[in-house]
């Protein structure tokens, strides 16, 4: 018998590679001093993609996501990105 | 022989008019090409011009990339003949995998709309061909993204390999070693910030662009970068 396909949560977050300067990071940075704040450094800016998908088990779904995410949420060029798998909540 | 050039549109294309005249200008024929469509037969030349494809949505060029045309694209250039992006068709050349490297936000943040001074660095280009090393252009940038990023050891082969075809003679955006256009191992592909399309005519302020588009035709009429040519050259 086949396994029942389940749908599985994923978030795909996609930031900047190491040493790829980061223009939006780094005016964020620059804009916190006018919150009072000090010592707030390494500002990253990213982006962040929540998705359903439906596969056999984690593991499939992990390999599905990690396509998405590498053939077109992230440039390889000058990203990279992390992807997490989960079980849906049951409705 | 008359050049016939294809100018290839995506949703939120907004320069193709502009090409399309500016070329026809110029004595070529030119006809839109909507990104729809699996075939580009019957062109001597395929423009990808600038504006916004498919709203630069997720990254500039990156849905753009999987428009049908695109493959159509791929085999034209694989076949050697002249494809040249303006500013977002770059941004869609480099997603494609047609050209090396990407364009990142501007350097500041600043969405650049201003003319520029550029430098042909290589003459060997289908966008450069017989144009003198050092010739100075005065041509308009128009972009948010148009930061041209790529790793070292790229940068390295973009320089042995003669393949930056144009430099900011004032680096406006941040772009690495100055790059304003750079073209593939076999010269046929070539991708460019400014807009010559913007810079044909005394009314427009330049007709520096005229040196590139010309360039272009005479690229399209000599017909496709033969292999041998491409191996001596890559």
């Amino acid at each position: 018998m086949a396994p029942t396909p389940a749908s599985f949560s994923v978030l795909v977050e996609v930031r900047l590679r190491e040493g790829i300067a980061d223009p939006q990071g780094a005016t964020i940075e620059r804009a916190l001093p006018a919150l009072g704040l000090s010592g707030v450094t390494g500002v990253r800016a990213g982006k962040s993609f929540r998705f359903s998908i439906d596969a056999d088990d984690e593991a499939a779904a992990l390999a599905q996501a990690t396509v998405v995410a590498d053939r077109l949420l992230a440039n390889p060029v000058i990203e990279e990105s992390s992807v997490t798998v989960s079980p849906a909540a049951q409705p | 022989m008359t050049a016939r050039v294809g100018v290839v549109i995506f949703p939120g294309t907004n320069c193709e008019h502009d090409a399309v005249l500016a070329v026809e200008r110029l004595g070529a024929s030119a006809d839109l090409v909507w990104h729809g469509d699996t075939t580009v037969g019957g062109y001597d030349a395929l423009v990808l011009p600038g504006g916004f494809a498919h709203g630069d949505y997720l990254r500039p060029g990156a849905i753009a990339r999987f428009s049908p045309v695109m493959e159509a694209v791929g085999r034209f250039a694989a076949d050697g003949g002249p494809v040249v992006g303006i500013c977002n068709g770059f941004q869609v050349l480099t997603e494609a995998g047609l050209l090396p490297g990407a364009l990142q936000k501007n350097r500041g943040l600043r969405f650049l709309c201003t003319d520029v001074t550029v430098r042909v660095e290589s003459s060997t280009s289908v966008l450069t061909t017989g144009v003198p090393l050092g010739t100075e252009l005065v041509i308009p940038i128009n972009h948010f993204e148009g930061n041209y990023t790529c790793d070292e050891g790229t940068l390295a082969r973009l320089r042995d390999e003669d393949r930056v075809v144009l430099r900011y003679v004032d680096n406006p955006n941040g772009s690495v070693d100055g790059i304003a256009g750079v073209c593939n191992e076999a010269r046929n592909v070539v991708g460019l910030m400014p807009h010559p399309e913007r810079a044909s005519d005394p009314l427009l302020g330049s007709v520096d662009g005229i040196v590139l588009l010309s360039a272009l035709l005479r690229s399209a009429v000599a017909g496709p970068v033969e292999p041998s040519v491409q191996a001596t050259v890559a």
